[in-house]
């Protein structure tokens, strides 16, 4: 299957997409802000389709439209945690303005469901570059503030006593985490995030107890599920997203379940 | 030099003050219980030690330096709130996680590092334990990792906010033994909060009671009185003592066990901050 273009290019941005998002996604875990990666999707939807409408290319709208909800997000803090029914409106007028701008531009109903769903498949080589350099970024800027992010995700208290400010890489994190959205987008979709995101962080911090060892296998889960996705949908001909959830799914249940049968 | 000192000083939260014109010295090496009901400020007057909560009036200094955030020779474990409880990450890495914590970079750790998280386990017998994942500790478990997590960076004050707090009593035992034995071993000062006054009476050597916006620090003789804490409470209180155990009554009821079972209400804590204000 490697023998076509359209499959290199597929497995490249895979590659590049699933590492990012399970090291990314160890950290949104973690810091139990899984929503807020929903969340910032949804938001980069309307983005995407905006773009498309005044002719920019979606990768760029949703980029856009991700990273500034996330830096708001960041700023309200706490004040949004606790409101729930503001964020779902946000999130329900969001979709709502993309389908607009979609029918404002009736000729993209496939650039929708990419949208909605991903296309990996019709990943261009210049998309894989942009993925590349967008995705280095992204995990730079991880490294370098993974350590105080680390310390205000376990022990916030403790941590501000000591001189990090939780709001500053409360905002930088979901800067971090919009980037990756956007990225993860192209291969599942705005409404699939949380299998490239979620499922294997959650899965690889159910099986492991350091943190090192956690990322590891976070971003390996990552890997394996979009590979093994992409590859199945080749021989199945069934949409690749699919696969990817439902391994996903697959993943972190069989990690989940031996904590359950011991009551927990 | 004193490990704290606070000149007149008044800390305001949210509007209205919480502590007005407190003058106090507690000097190196001292184990000092901080006392007092729901919302009389005990975890704002260790928020303003670490330099959280500015002074609005009169100053504070801290091991002889003007309190400022980030100062690595004040350790503190704050009451619980959100519990990690349900992590599978090792308390190796929960405690690891707060060497250097402030600085950028990848939170992979040298040599150094690792063996001033070693210490700080063994400080508090938790070497072996920390092994193990976070969810499959106990309470009293957890406390012990908390107490190294502040031990790190080898402070000379340490401030435990309410480490007893919704442990058992045979655990309280074991916390309380392990907080006096690190002021001792160690030589440093410990300010340590509680609802109870009873399972701290054979580790303090003085007592810091708060309510209603003041502050009395003494000796529990001088301070666990009828007067001083009528005038902190702001109702009759009877003192009475059985067989070495204190117990301070209001009515006929035991206030401090009133409060640690309302521990949770924080509208408690808000009945309480309302009055304070009426006052002042």
């Amino acid at each position: 299957m490697l023998e076509y273009d359209f499959m290199q290019n597929a497995f490249a941005a895979a590659t590049i997409v699933s590492i990012v998002s399970g090291l990314v996604g160890y950290f949104l875990v973690l810091r139990g802000q899984t929503f807020a990666g929903h969340a910032l999707a949804h938001v980069g939807f309307t983005g995407a389709t905006g773009a498309v409408l005044i002719g920019v290319a979606p990768l760029w709208g949703l980029t856009m439209m991700t990273v500034a909800a996330g830096i708001g997000m960041g700023m309200l803090g706490e004040q949004l945690a606790q409101r729930d029914v503001a964020i779902g409106i946000v999130l329900a007028l969001s979709l709502g303005f993309g389908l607009l701008f979609l029918h404002f531009f009736t000729a993209y109903a496939t650039q929708a469901t990419a949208l909605l769903f991903g296309n990996v498949l019709a990943v261009d080589i210049g998309t894989v570059w942009t993925l590349l350099w967008l995705g280095a970024v992204t995990v730079g800027a991880l490294a370098v503030i993974s350590r105080p992010l680390l310390f205000a995700s376990l022990q916030p208290e403790l941590a501000e006593a000591k001189g990090v400010s939780l709001r500053l890489y409360s905002v930088i994190f979901l800067a971090i985490v919009a980037l990756a959205v956007a990225l993860c987008v192209q291969i599942v979709g705005v409404l699939l995030v949380f299998a490239l995101m979620v499922g294997p962080a959650a899965a690889a911090q159910r099986l492991t107890t350091g943190i090192g060892t956690g990322l590891l296998l976070s971003a390996g889960l990552a890997l394996v599920e979009a590979w093994t996705g992409i590859a199945l949908a080749f021989y199945t001909d069934w949409p690749c997203s699919f696969w990817i959830t439902a391994l996903s799914a697959g993943v972190y249940l069989i990690a989940a379940l031996p904590r359950v049968s011991h009551g927990r | 030099m004193n490990a704290v000192e606070f000149r007149d000083v008044t800390l305001r939260l949210g509007g209205h003050n919480v502590l007005a014109g407190i003058s106090l010295e507690i000097a190196a090496g001292e184990f000092i219980g901080v006392l007092g009901p729901n919302g009389a400020g005990k975890t704002t007057l260790m928020r303003a030690v670490l330099g959280l909560v500015p002074a609005s009036r009169g100053s504070i200094h801290v091991l002889g330096q003007p309190a400022a955030r980030g100062n690595p020779k004040v350790g503190y474990l704050p009451q619980v709130r959100k519990t990690a409880g349900d992590l599978r990450l090792s308390g190796w890495d929960f405690v690891a996680a707060v060497v250097e914590g402030h600085r950028l970079g990848l939170p992979f750790r040298g040599k150094a590092a690792r063996a001033e998280v070693d210490r700080a386990l063994d400080l508090v017998g938790a070497r072996e334990l920390a092994r193990r994942a976070l969810a499959e500790t106990s309470g009293g478990e957890r406390q012990r990792l908390l107490l190294a997590q502040a031990l790190i960076g080898r402070p000379r004050l340490l401030l435990l906010d309410e480490p007893l707090i919704n442990l058992d009593p045979r655990y309280q035992g074991d916390v309380m033994a392990l907080a006096k034995s690190l002021q001792v071993e160690l030589g440093i000062t410990i300010l340590f909060s509680a609802h109870e006054l009873n399972p701290l009476l054979g580790a303090l050597d003085r007592v810091l009671y708060l309510g209603r916006g003041q502050a009395a620090l003494g000796t529990v003789d001088d301070v666990i009185t009828e007067p001083v804490l009528s005038r902190l409470y702001g109702a009759e209180i009877d003192v009475l003592r059985v067989k070495g155990r204190i117990f301070v009554m209001s009515g006929g009821n035991d206030v401090e066990r009133a409060a640690h079972l309302h521990e949770d209400e924080a509208a408690h804590a808000h009945d309480f901050l309302g009055a304070s204000r009426d006052d002042a």
